[in-house]
């Protein structure tokens, strides 16, 4: 308690709380519950039933309602319990639900399952309890082929993100390390391209993909992106600060110019690597223009696209919309997670998300 | 992981070396840099000289030699306009409607994002508790996807919602969102601030804690007040950052596209539907396709983000540089 109090109370050095801290601590709070909240509201939501999500004004933890197995009924049935005031034999019990119509229940005790008794429905109330209902997990794998937009997201996550660290390392490699004339003029074209955002470029984009046949094709979302100038910059300035000694002295040991590179500049640049990995799989999930463009059939759709399709087709159907969604940004949530650090000073460096 | 990509760099190794003998050592920066260039070239030089090939040609067909020069009518139609401030008076009244949706999409969305983002930058250069934490509360909606972004929100202001709901319970009454062209305008706003603001705190925050404390140190032993240091001590050093953040969220903001187009799709109507869903939805969704305006368009965007990135260039030197 001691320590709740001092951590509330905690000052800038001279006692007690100045005002600006109560403001500060306010708008953190108020943060928090704007920045987290919407995310918990939807985590909590994709565990609940239809019916629980049909119901307005909503609760806030997931509900079921609770069911028993009894001797002589193939399906679990629904406890209720049965209102004091009841007219019938079983007033203030627990009871399971045979059948209901037409404003009355069929019930029998738990502990007498032979003997049905017949009372008003209004008299009974459902038992519920918290309950995460994983169905709407389930049934997306039943349902949609999920597992094949799950799997052509990481497809092109994984190959974009390792294709373009090569590409981008060796032309780091090459203008951090040589000279050689043009290089300025190389420097120069790669900044040019940083004012060629794709966004720019969609028409002629299209047509090149498409003669070289990619249309619909996971390459076409992969190869137009792999040569990044954020990457090469990123992994040049790394590079520039390796020794050149180094490099010389591998040279003495007749090594060639290759295994300089992927076995003495690459592992030395690890860091920034690490950075721009961690940039591009995070670029290439949650990518979406380019691949609505060139993606055009459902069976290449990434989980991106399926979750924006399925929007329009299923705009009622909430259950399978949200659970699809919980587990698009769980990779992201999860990588965010372990490797924090990395990402706040990857992105804060590059100036590129 | 690595033991597949060793053998692949081996195998590489081999035509490197003979490069390697033929060309000698500095002539094989450029076999370095060719998956690159070519990647750029191919991706990115050319598509902006074929950017200019078709806006100047028309017709709805994609290859290049079935497509009839038309000089600069695209341009032309797309500037067909007796007031510029009205869309109705315009031919293209779609990309007039875009045009203006985005300036004040950009104009409000980028002052909300730089004053919260400053405010939060300021509060969390603050002696706080817990900084880490509060710095990944506000940033972790950075990485949402922006489907993920708009799909929250949808759940959240369906009308069957939780908003509406609480509305309701404190009496004041539900409302259905989406449909009215200012709300789900103004929610398209907020919803894109609330997803890029932690980005931007994060390099105010890098800015803030950049200026050297005995700055500050002076400041109270001159016995200035908290609002007059800021004014007169961290504002003027942030500029440079403040600069640059602004710069880069123009330029992300003009772009503005797929979180809003899952969230609201463009509409109700054309309330939300900015610049590059036209171009998207010319050149791509309808039909016929419309290569040739979505082209000229392109490149009218491209003219205004060259300048804005022109200008940040110069900003992130001028921030280097002190």
């Amino acid at each position: 308690m001691a320590k709740v109090i001092s951590f509330l109370t905690a000052t800038r050095g001279k006692g007690r709380l100045h005002w600006t801290d109560w403001v500060s601590y306010a708008y953190l709070a108020i943060g928090i519950f704007l920045m987290f909240g919407p995310v918990i509201w939807l985590v909590l939501s994709s565990f609940k039933t239809q019916n629980e999500l049909d119901r307005f004004p909503p609760r806030f933890l997931p509900y079921a309602q609770e069911t028993v197995e009894l001797d002589g009924f193939e399906d679990p049935l629904i406890l209720f319990t049965v209102s004091r005031t009841s007219e019938s034999e079983v007033a203030g019990e627990t009871v399971a639900q045979t059948r209901r119509g037409a404003g009355r229940a069929e019930v029998v005790r738990l502990d007498d399952p032979e003997t049905r008794i017949r009372l008003p429905a209004v008299d009974l109330q459902a038992i519920e309890s918290v309950a995460f209902a994983t169905e709407n997990y389930t049934q997306l794998f039943e349902r949609f082929n999920f597992l094949r937009f799950l799997w052509n997201s990481t497809f092109i996550t994984v190959v974009a993100t390792l294709l373009m660290l090569l590409v981008n390392s060796m032309a780091a490699f090459a203008l951090s390390k040589y000279e050689f004339r043009g290089r300025t003029t190389v420097l120069l074209l790669v900044i040019g391209t940083l004012m060629i955002p794709q966004t720019v470029v969609l028409v002629p984009l299209f047509l090149i993909v498409t003669e070289l046949g990619m249309f619909n094709s996971l390459w076409g979302v992969i190869i137009p992106g792999a040569a990044t100038p954020t990457g090469v910059f990123l992994l040049r300035q790394y590079m520039i600060t390796i020794p050149d000694e180094i490099l010389d002295a591998a040279r003495m040991d007749k090594a060639s110019e290759w295994k300089i590179f992927w076995r003495i500049i690459v592992p030395l640049s690890a860091p920034a690597i690490a950075v721009l990995a961690i940039l591009a799989i995070m670029w290439r999930w949650n990518d979406f223009l380019w691949p609505l463009i060139v993606l055009t059939r459902t069976e290449n759709f990434t989980l991106q696209l399926a979750l924006n399709s399925f929007q329009g087709e299923l705009q009622t159907d909430w259950a399978s919309l949200l659970a699809m969604t919980v587990l698009t940004l769980l990779p992201i949530a999860a990588v965010f997670m372990f490797l924090q650090k990395y990402i706040a000073t990857g992105i804060a460096s590059t100036g590129g998300k | 992981m690595l033991h597949v990509i060793s053998p692949i760099m081996r195998v590489i190794e081999i035509p490197m070396l003979a490069l390697q003998r033929v060309l000698g050592i500095n002539k094989l920066a450029w076999v370095f840099l060719f998956p690159n260039l070519l990647l750029f070239g191919l991706f990115a030089f050319l598509p902006v000289i074929l950017n200019v090939v078709y806006a100047t040609t028309g017709g709805d067909n994609v290859l290049l030699a079935d497509r009839p020069y038309v000089g600069p009518r695209n341009f032309g139609t797309l500037m067909d306009c007796s007031n510029y401030l009205d869309p109705n008076s315009c031919r293209e009244d779609k990309f007039w409607r875009a045009v203006w949706n985005t300036s004040w999409f950009v104009t409000l969305q980028v002052g909300m994002m730089v004053c919260f983002s400053l405010l939060t930058a300021v509060i969390l250069n603050g002696e706080i508790r817990a900084r880490g934490f509060f710095r990944s509360v506000f940033f972790f909606p950075v990485l949402l996807s922006p489907v993920v972004v708009a799909l929250i929100w949808k759940w959240i202001l369906q009308r069957e919602g939780v908003l509406n709901a609480f509305l309701d319970w404190t009496g004041i009454g539900g409302f259905n969102w989406l449909v009215d062209a200012q709300w789900a305008f103004g929610w398209s706003v907020f919803i894109s601030v609330w997803a890029h603001m932690g980005f931007y705190t994060l390099i105010l925050l890098a800015g803030l804690q950049a200026i050297p404390r005995d700055v500050y140190d002076a400041a109270t032993m001159d016995r200035a007040s908290p609002w007059r240091t800021f004014r007169r001590i961290t504002l003027p050093l942030l500029a440079p950052t403040m600069l640059v953040v602004l710069v880069l969220a123009l330029i992300k903001g003009v772009q503005t596209f797929d979180e809003i187009y899952a969230f609201t799709g463009g509409g109700p109507g054309t309330a939300t539907t900015f610049i590059i869903q036209y171009i998207y939805e010319e050149g791509f969704a309808g039909a016929p396709r419309l290569f040739g305006l979505a082209a000229a368009a392109s490149l009218l965007v491209a003219l205004v983000l060259i300048l804005l990135t022109l200008v940040q260039l110069w900003a992130n030197r001028k921030n280097a540089n002190g």
